[in-house]
């Protein structure tokens, strides 16, 4: 009787080791993006994002992923903090985020430093991924970067909406915004084109009554706001109010439900540049829409579908890998060549940026629509 | 002809901005008056007021007289709590120790309502009760908010003029700013003087705070920082203690700024203000109105 049992015990203890050698590998993963603070909407949908992409992935993925989601407030300090914290103490295997690029850059100094694989999804400032000069090995995003975009919002001004004139409004104080307007003003002039105001702001600047009575006075064609959808909301309240009429371009940042909530008609009739349309016909982005609407019960912003890319890239990495190291996972990163993501066919060029097109959207009353696609 | 509406232009603006400022910086003084404590808490007192105001008129669409009323009193009571339960246990302490918990309770409401279940840290859009107008006079345009912030900036301080030269809780308010000690010997309840000392304060802080909700339509629970410190720096140029010296004081920043902004550069205008902070503390401590130095 008691052979029987130690007999069956044993097997059992058997049955057991065999299951769990069976069982697939887990990897932690950090994810830094704003969940409160001024950006908020666009860290909600980021962690959406996340979340779909890794309800795909358990599916048929190769190893158990326990991810790691944590708020910056896009504070740089908060994003940094965050970051030390995923890497040291959670143990981390790489970083999805952060989401903007003033927070992305201290974050990627952090992990590359610790060699830690990071993409971010939507940071399109160009000192995320080089420092002096000098490529971050482990830092990649699925994005376009700001020269480029605000190179193509210029175009858009001096060619589709024939502007001779043009004011640019930019925070001083947040990365994104001075790289995009020194960008705009460039091209800009490049194409004959004349910056009658060029004027800066700071981050916690409510009252532009300053600078606007003064840009009203140039009275210029269109009015360069780069920045994020609450400032641009109270920037083209006050533009309106002072009587200015030019038409309002703006960057990606500008992608948010909030901005029409906020701004009400005051942006009605302005034009964005975005990293893609929900019009989009494709398959793959037709399905993700389709899950984030189920899901979510809205239509996914760029930063989602950005943020699914980017996390996309590191699953795709983390499987094709033989051996998951964080070298080895930058490296297949940096080598991948047209991954299908919902924001297009993207690769990698020699910097870890990303190339692909941008596309134009216009404000309407109620939503956002889709104008015209430019490519690289 | 076109630079003059242009500078009045920019005037008005400051205006508008410094009618705030005086609002704020109002609190700051009276309180300085009667306690000889820089109540820091007072910015979040005045974004407390903008808060009240957004669930008023999202919530209940209520006039907005009414507005300003209910909101005016939930602030005085707000005023009210912070003194007794953070000030008046420190009354024979140290002043800095008064101080450091001003900056206590600052932080305090900062954080704690910016907790997910009250708040939030997220910016928030202000709802406006009224389209905004704007009235073509050739030289320059005024729009209705600021016609409000005007009207109800000066209707504040005509209240407030006669609360304190009219009245009899006005005398005791003043005999407590004067000497504390002399003013209990002349049977004041100084206590009681002191607590609606800050309840006015913290009415007109409401009201500031509605009006900066309305003319600049987001709020967010750290919107009374730079508002404060600003407002802080009014009433030391005007000279801290001094009524009228807040309320001019409150202008002058409120038009320097917008000056700033609309000749050098709005990267400047907050260094600006603080360097006027700093000549006036080298220059003449007791502020543009302030007769005697302080001993110390």
């Amino acid at each position: 009787m008691k052979k029987t049992l130690v007999v069956c015990v044993l097997f059992s203890v058997l049955f057991l080791l065999v299951g769990f050698s069976h069982a697939k590998e887990t990897i932690r993963i950090g994810v830094i993006t704003p969940l409160t603070g001024d950006v908020k909407t666009f860290g909600e949908s980021t962690k959406n994002a996340f979340n779909i992409a890794l309800e795909e992935y358990s599916k048929k993925g190769k190893y158990t992923i326990v991810p790691f989601i944590a708020d910056d407030r896009n504070d740089p300090t908060e994003g940094a903090n965050a970051a030390l914290k995923l890497i040291s103490q959670d143990k981390v295997r790489a970083i999805i985020g952060p989401l903007t690029s003033k927070v992305a850059i201290p974050v990627s100094e952090i992990a590359n430093k610790n060699k830690v694989p990071m993409i971010t999804g939507s940071a399109t400032n160009p000192k995320v991924t080089i420092s002096d000069n000098k490529r971050k090995p482990y830092v990649f995003r699925s994005c376009y970067t700001d020269p480029f975009q605000g190179a193509v919002g210029a175009d858009f001004a001096l060619r589709n909406l024939k502007a001779k004139t043009a004011a640019v409004l930019y925070d001083v104080s947040n990365d994104y915004s001075k790289g995009l307007s020194e960008v705009f003003k460039s091209t800009f002039t490049k194409g004959k084109g004349i910056i009658t105001a060029y004027e800066s702001y700071q981050k916690d600047d409510v009252d532009f009554s300053g600078i606007i009575t003064k840009v009203a006075m140039k009275k210029p064609d269109v009015i360069y706001i780069p920045d994020y959808y609450n400032k641009v909301a109270l920037i083209a309240k006050q533009v309106r109010e002072k009587g200015l009429k030019g038409t309002m371009i703006g960057g990606d940042g500008w992608d948010s439900p909030e901005l029409i909530k906020i701004a009400g008609n005051s942006v009605v009739g302005g034009y964005f540049t975005n990293h893609y349309s929900p019009d989009r016909k494709d398959p793959i982005a037709e399905a993700f829409i389709r899950k984030y609407k189920e899901k979510h019960g809205m239509v996914p912003d760029a930063l989602a579908a950005l943020a699914y890319d980017a996390t996309m890239i590191l699953f795709k990495a983390l499987d094709s890998a033989k051996n998951p190291t964080p070298e080895e996972v930058a490296k297949i990163i940096a080598n991948m060549k047209d991954f299908k993501g919902v924001t297009g066919t993207l690769r990698f060029d020699k910097n870890g940026d990303v190339i692909k097109s941008v596309v134009i959207l216009k404000v309407d009353k109620d939503a956002v629509r889709y104008v015209t696609t430019v490519n690289p | 002809m076109e630079i003059t509406g242009y500078l009045l232009q920019q005037f008005i603006n400051g205006l508008q901005l410094g009618a705030v400022y005086a609002l704020i910086a109002l609190g700051y003084t009276m309180v300085y008056g009667v306690l000889r404590l820089i109540n820091f808490a007072h910015g979040d007192i005045f974004m407390l007021g903008a808060f009240i105001a957004y669930y008023l008129i999202s919530k209940f669409a209520i006039p907005i007289y009414l507005v300003f009323i209910i909101t005016m009193f939930c602030t005085a009571g707000v005023g009210y709590i912070i003194e007794k339960v953070a000030y008046k246990p420190l009354r024979g302490a140290p002043k800095i120790s008064l101080l450091i918990t001003a900056v206590g309770v600052s932080l305090f409401l900062e954080y704690f309502l910016s907790l997910n279940a009250i708040f939030t840290a997220n910016y928030i859009g202000f709802p406006r009760p009224f389209e905004v107008v704007n009235y073509d006079l050739s030289l320059f345009t005024v729009t209705n908010i600021q016609i409000l912030i005007f009207a109800t900036t000066g209707v504040s301080l005509v209240l407030l003029y006669l609360l304190i030269y009219r009245t009899k809780q006005g005398k005791a308010m003043r005999a407590v700013s004067y000497d504390q000690e002399v003013a209990a010997l002349m049977g004041i309840n100084i206590d009681r003087t002191i607590s609606f000392t800050f309840m006015v304060g913290a009415a007109l802080a409401g009201v500031g705070g509605i009006l900066y909700g309305i003319a600049y339509p987001q709020i967010n629970v750290f919107m009374g920082v730079m508002p404060g410190i600003k407002s802080f720096i009014a009433a030391v140029l005007g000279g801290i203690g001094i009524i009228h010296g807040a309320v001019i004081g409150g202008f002058i920043i409120g038009i320097s700024e917008v000056f700033v902004s609309a000749f050098l550069s709005s990267t400047f205008r907050d260094g600006v203000i603080f360097v006027i902070l700093f000549l006036v503390l080298l220059l003449k401590p007791s502020g543009i109105f302030g007769k005697r130095i302080e001993k110390v």
